[in-house]
């Protein structure tokens, strides 16, 4: 049964990347259905599993010994608990409303077959992540959203920027994967399995630098997986894809994989402290470095790939607190899945009315004309900022509360984080929202000067956007009644009630007026005045945010030039130096093989000359020899 | 007379063939010289024979003879063939053995 999960988008994705042309008429039909059927298999596990009580929900399935060899046990094996579970909804929820909402946006595509075929090997890879029950086959499935996501970023590969923003996420990507496979073998070298429930269970003994290192090492997988700094550099390049792979692959699942990770090897990090540090400070850093870039980018889609790498931020800061965060991170997850999707197929939406411009700038003025778009994009829209009694609101104050409950300095400085995230987000959604529906029309004719007009989208597309807004608007209050979220994750993750320094009601009033400063500030800038059409010079800082705050030429000047540099000498280091000395040796038995070689010049009498005189030699040294 | 001198003159005659190996360059004279130099070492056997009192050195001697005998049959027969080939019985003309 858990197996089929996995089985039918992987058929479907056999399917339709080999099956031919004839397919082309009615692939992506196919690769929705069974999509949709892995929904409806995961809909009723998951009535399966409520009827059970709490610490009997897990499932197991072992399908096969992959390679057993000694001591050596690799399992093709299955594990359903409440945190796959809560995955594979979200997974195959949010894959089957924008499969439908492809089929719509990629209408005119001619390879709309082969993306339906990526998107089903996409989902297939994505459940063996979450359902695997060891790392290795975490690991294959890891590497399987990997190859999706490089596919599909690159899916226009006749664009230089699309093949280059895949070649770079792959790249990217695979520093991460080293991480993980190192911590992997640290795992097996340690517990001797690398199955979750030994070694989760025996976690605490190992030796603390073993664990720390697993950890960074599992952080290091997370951070590029999940686009976190200093691994954060592919995601906003990553928006080259079709705009469905953006909100499913780039801001709903696969980016999320990091979080699950941590949460899933929770055990590990609770017994290593410093590794806990570690992945707290990663997302704290990222939390504002991605808000920040979002505050500057012009094109729509890049403003919320820098959103979703914020609200990522948010989720690994709350798995690295421990107990208190792990639940938490997984609701903001589930709530962030449902907006960030919907405002990703908003953005398409509008992008698919406008010529395919993206540049926030040229639009204005759209809500008139795209009203289902602008009220789904709107209720995405407020609860992403946390507007009280929507999704975000209630997922988002559960972690700045945690971040404060950390307690010492440590909680101050991650609470004041976490609001100040607050603000920097409600700052830029709502410059998202005034430049793109509010204001007046800065349209612009598209490069063959046809001028654009903006429509209302096809029903398959406005369909999962209405979906997505109905998830976004009420998952957290459902969530968090009776703490149900958290009580049903419970038993897998363990949880313990933070107690912050300060009231619940004094932090949840501070974020609302966080929430309000943003929006206010925002407003000020883009919705008082006109805006111009050609983005002005800006301060610094704007135009280094313009610049993703120079990751890209970090990255260059120290890891490519360095790079170069340390390959130039290591090269002269191996001409002159190893070389030198195996050249240099051949030459002097060259040259003094050279010089022997006119003793023997052929004629008998000089050759006489050095038997005489070895033998006189040999006599006197017997002689000498003697006498002392 | 002292058995000591005939070692003196064994010694003599063995340096003269040494010399004459080395520096003459006609090969029949060379091979004389070689003869000489054996036979020195046949008056030193001999003589030593005499010092000692026991025949070992003058069985050896004989020894010495029949291989000089028999090195002579086959160094004349070289020369003798290299002449032939070469019309010439210098051995510095015959410096094939190089490199």
């Amino acid at each position: 049964m858990i197996g089929l999960l996995v089985a039918a988008p992987l058929l479907g994705a056999a399917v339709l990347l080999c099956g031919g042309r004839h397919l082309n008429r009615t692939g992506h039909w196919l690769g929705t259905v069974l999509a949709g059927v892995s929904f409806i298999l995961a809909a009723v596990l998951f009535v399966d599993m409520l009827g059970r009580p709490g610490d009997d929900r897990a499932l197991h399935q072992h399908l096969y010994s992959w390679v057993p060899v000694g001591g050596f046990q690799a399992d093709i094996a299955f594990q359903l608990d409440q945190l796959s579970m809560t995955f594979v909804l979200l997974i195959t929820g949010v894959g089957t409303l924008i499969h439908l909402y492809s089929v719509g946006y990629m209408e005119h595509d001619e390879r709309r077959r082969r993306f339906f075929g990526y998107l089903n090997l996409f989902l297939a890879a994505m459940l063996l992540l979450v359902l695997a029950d060891n790392f290795l086959l975490l690991y294959v499935g890891w590497e399987g959203v990997g190859l999706a996501s490089y596919l599909l970023i690159g899916f226009w590969q006749h664009k230089p920027s699309a093949a280059t923003a895949a070649k770079k996420a792959f790249v990217v990507n695979r520093v991460g994967d080293a991480g993980l496979a190192i911590a992997i073998f640290l795992m097996f070298t340690t517990f001797g399995t690398f199955a979750f429930g030994p070694v989760l269970a025996n976690a605490e003994e190992a030796t603390q630098a073993t664990l720390t290192g697993i950890g960074l090492m599992l952080l290091l997988a997370a951070c590029g997986k999940s686009a976190q700094v200093p691994l954060q550099s592919w995601l906003g390049d990553a928006m080259e894809g079709p705009t469905p792979v953006s909100a499913l692959i780039h801001a709903a699942t696969m980016v999320t994989a990091g979080v699950y990770l941590i949460t899933r090897s929770g055990a590990i990090f609770n017994a290593a402290p410093d590794a806990q540090t570690a992945v707290v400070v990663v997302g704290a850093v990222t939390l504002l470095f991605g808000a920040i870039v979002g505050c500057a980018k012009d094109d729509i889609k890049k403003a919320l790939a820098g959103s979703t790498m914020s609200q990522i931020g948010y989720m690994v800061l709350a798995a690295g607190l421990g107990p208190i965060g792990y639940a938490f991170a997984i609701m903001h997850l589930v709530t962030h899945g449902f907006f960030k999707a919907g405002l990703f197929l908003g953005a398409g939406s509008v992008m698919h009315g406008m010529n395919d411009e993206v540049d926030m700038r040229k639009y204005g003025g759209l809500r008139k004309y795209m009203p289902v778009t602008f009220v789904t994009f709107g209720l995405g829209y407020l609860a992403i900022i946390g507007f009280p009694g929507l999704s975000g609101f209630f997922s988002k104050d559960a972690i700045i509360e945690a971040a404060f409950a950390k307690g010492g300095t440590q909680g101050w400085v991650l609470g004041a984080v976490t609001l100040l995230g607050a603000a920097i987000t409600a700052y830029y959604m709502t410059r998202v929202m005034l430049l793109t529906f509010f204001g007046e029309k800065r349209w612009q004719p598209d490069k063959n000067g046809n001028e654009p007009h903006p429509h209302e989208s096809p029903k398959t597309m406005v369909i999962p956007m209405a979906v997505l807004a109905f998830g976004s608007v009420f998952a957290g209050g459902l969530f968090t009644s009776n703490d149900a979220f958290v009580n049903w994750l419970k038993p897998v993750t363990s949880f313990e009630h933070g107690h912050p320094p300060i009231g619940v009601a004094a932090i949840t009033t501070l974020t609302v007026v966080m929430l309000l400063i943003g929006v206010g500030a925002a407003w000020l800038q883009y919705g008082r005045r006109p805006v111009p059409v050609v983005a002005p010079r800006g301060s610094l800082v704007t135009r280094a945010a313009r610049r993703d705050l120079l990751q890209d030429d970090f990255n260059h000047v120290v890891l490519v030039r360095g790079g170069e540099h340390l390959t130039r000498s290591l090269v002269y280091v191996d001409n002159k130096l190893v070389d030198g000395a195996v050249n240099g040796t051949a030459a002097a038995f060259g040259g003094l093989s050279g010089r022997m070689r006119r003793v023997q010049n052929g004629f008998a009498r000089s050759y006489a000359v050095s038997m005489f005189g070895g033998a006189a030699l040999l006599v006197a040294v017997t002689l000498l020899m003697r006498a002392v | 007379m002292n058995p000591v001198n005939y070692l003196y003159l064994a010694a003599l005659l063995f340096t003269i063939g040494a010399f004459g190996v080395l520096i003459r360059r006609n090969a029949i004279v060379v091979f004389m010289c070689v003869e000489l130099m054996l036979n020195a070492a046949n008056l030193t056997l001999v003589a030593f024979s005499r010092m000692h009192g026991n025949l070992d050195g003058q069985i050896m001697a004989f020894f010495v003879m029949v291989v000089a005998a028999a090195e002579v049959v086959v160094g004349l027969a070289i020369i003798v063939m290299l002449y032939r080939s070469r019309h010439s019985a210098s051995v510095d003309d015959a410096s094939l053995m190089k490199l």
